[in-house]
């Protein structure tokens, strides 16, 4: 565990060096902050901001960071240095996820600060489903790729299906049709509502299916690419 | 400290390295000379665990490779030509990830950085440091472990003479702490000066070894004296007893300018068991 601690530290450090990987980290938390209370719009549903911003961040954030970190220090050669320092690469894979989870919970803290304080857990528990499954499928995409250009080209499509579906669902009945076998979309629905009543057990077995596929394929990423 | 018998290893059908043996003693310097593409990092790389090989056998501290224990792997040093540093951090927090990882006191990281001459740049970016400081920080991540055995994967490739002396010294002094040294380059002066012993790798196959002086003097096929007169005449004479009065009255008569025995250099020994050039390879790879 010690080794999972050094490379979170490390990340802790780069990252406020990292103008790229930071943004992604702060960028939706405080444009939430902004829009909740500079923007009032009569008929706007309540906490419509915190609601469009937090899928999208979970959707975003988690994907990109880790697809970045992961495939810049294969780039740069510097995880090949870790994985001599003997770290194994569930250390190191670890470190990056809890590193990124953490820090995006953080920012889905901030986001909740509009929320009423009875509904505060429920919004977290749904985001912290949500981005565990996008750190899942960006530590997919850092694996496959051999450097951030790569990265940069498979996660941007990926991304902008799982954070903007549910966003433009909302304008277009096919589109949510589509949009409904993505965990983004499914665990808009859950925000929107804030609470489980009523919640269709179709809707879990997606973001199952979805949690499940995200493993499934950083597991066939892992095995034919390794750390290397 | 480090042997391997009759290694070979092939990548999608070829031939990368075949047949070799080592037996590398505690506290030398082994030099592996060879031009770029002649097997050196693959050896290093098999040596190290980093890679598996088609036969033979290697042991490091007396253990097959394949058994080393993360307590083994501690005690071996690495600097790859191609391994990076964390670019965005300062020299001091690049040596505390790895001092943490070893649970090495950051007592340690100042004394490291000192060694290498990096001390006035500890709080320097990574991304602001010349090559060859880059360089020496990747040497003072390797040293602040204290490593017993050093793996240097052309440590002084592509920098100025001034760095390459430092680096040479530094790797001295290390060598005087007890610490045996596995190097490879393909820099014929660098080999004759540093190592104690070299092997001459092409094509996969160690084609002599032995200590880079004696090598020499066997392949001093010519035994000639070269002399260059103040009159601007170059002259040859047989090295032997018969040229020592030619030899003696030109120097009385105060006409010698220079004067060479003739021993082929490593590089000129390399050429005549292979045919191809050492730096000219290496000047293609950086061209």
């Amino acid at each position: 565990m010690r080794n999972v601690a050094v490379i979170i530290r490390k990340q802790l450090k780069d990252t406020l060096k990292n103008k790229t990987v930071l943004i992604q980290f702060i960028m939706f938390p405080v444009m939430t902050l902004i829009m909740e209370n500079a923007i009032s719009v009569p008929d706007m549903p309540e906490l419509f901001f915190t609601k469009l911003f937090s899928v999208m961040y979970m959707g975003m954030a988690p994907l990109t960071s880790v697809a970045s970190i992961i495939s810049e220090e294969k780039e740069k050669n510097t995880l090949r240095v870790l994985m001599m320092a003997n770290v194994k690469p569930w250390e190191y894979l670890a470190g990056v996820g809890i590193y990124v989870w953490m820090l995006c919970m953080a920012g889905a803290g901030i986001m909740a600060t509009g929320l009423p304080a009875s509904v505060i857990p429920f919004y977290l528990g749904v985001m912290a489903v949500g981005i565990a499954i996008s750190v899942a499928m960006g530590a997919c995409i850092g694996v496959f790729s051999p450097n951030q250009m790569v990265a940069t080209s498979l996660f941007m499509p990926v991304m902008m299906v799982f954070s903007f579906a549910p966003m433009l669902a909302m304008f277009n009945d096919k589109i949510e049709k589509v949009a409904g076998i993505f965990y983004t979309q499914q665990l808009k629905i859950l925000i929107n509502q804030m609470s489980f009543d009523g919640i269709k057990p179709s809707a879990v077995l997606t973001v199952a299916v979805n949690a499940a596929l995200a493993l499934l394929l950083f597991f066939a990423a892992f095995r034919k690419k390794g750390l290397e | 400290m480090i042997r391997a018998n009759a290694i070979c290893k092939s990548f999608a059908g070829k031939q990368v390295l075949s047949g070799i043996d080592l037996d590398i003693k505690p506290g030398m310097i082994f030099g592996l000379l060879g031009p770029s593409g002649a097997g050196k990092t693959t050896l290093i790389k098999i040596i190290t665990g980093q890679l598996g090989f088609d036969s033979g056998d290697v042991t490091v501290f007396g253990k097959n490779v394949s058994d080393l224990t993360g307590t083994d792997k501690k005690q071996i040093g690495i600097m790859m030509d191609d391994h990076g540093v964390y670019d965005r951090l300062s020299c001091t927090d690049n040596l505390k990830i790895f001092a943490d990882i070893y649970g090495i006191p950051h007592s340690k990281i100042i004394s490291a950085l000192e060694e290498v001459g990096l001390k006035d740049a500890a709080k320097k970016p990574a991304m602001k440091l010349s090559k060859g400081m880059r360089a020496r920080l990747q040497l003072a991540r390797v040293f602040m472990v204290s490593p017993k055995i050093l793996f240097l994967d052309e440590p002084t490739s592509g920098l100025d003479p001034m760095t390459m002396k430092y680096i040479h010294k530094l790797i001295q002094n290390r060598k005087a702490a007890g610490c045996t040294i596995f190097l490879t380059t393909h820099n014929m002066e660098e080999a004759t000066e540093l190592c104690d012993e070299v092997a001459l790798l092409n094509d996969g196959k160690i084609v002599d070894r032995g200590n880079p002086s004696e090598i020499c003097r066997r392949y001093n096929h010519r035994k000639a004296i070269s002399i260059h007169l103040k009159t601007g005449e170059d002259i040859r004479l047989p090295d032997g007893i018969e040229s020592a009065d030619k030899i003696s009255s030109l120097l009385k008569q105060g006409k010698v300018e220079t004067i060479h025995s003739s021993e082929p250099t490593l590089e000129t020994v390399f050429i005549e068991l292979t045919g191809r050039k050492l730096e000219n390879d290496a000047e293609a790879r950086y061209a």
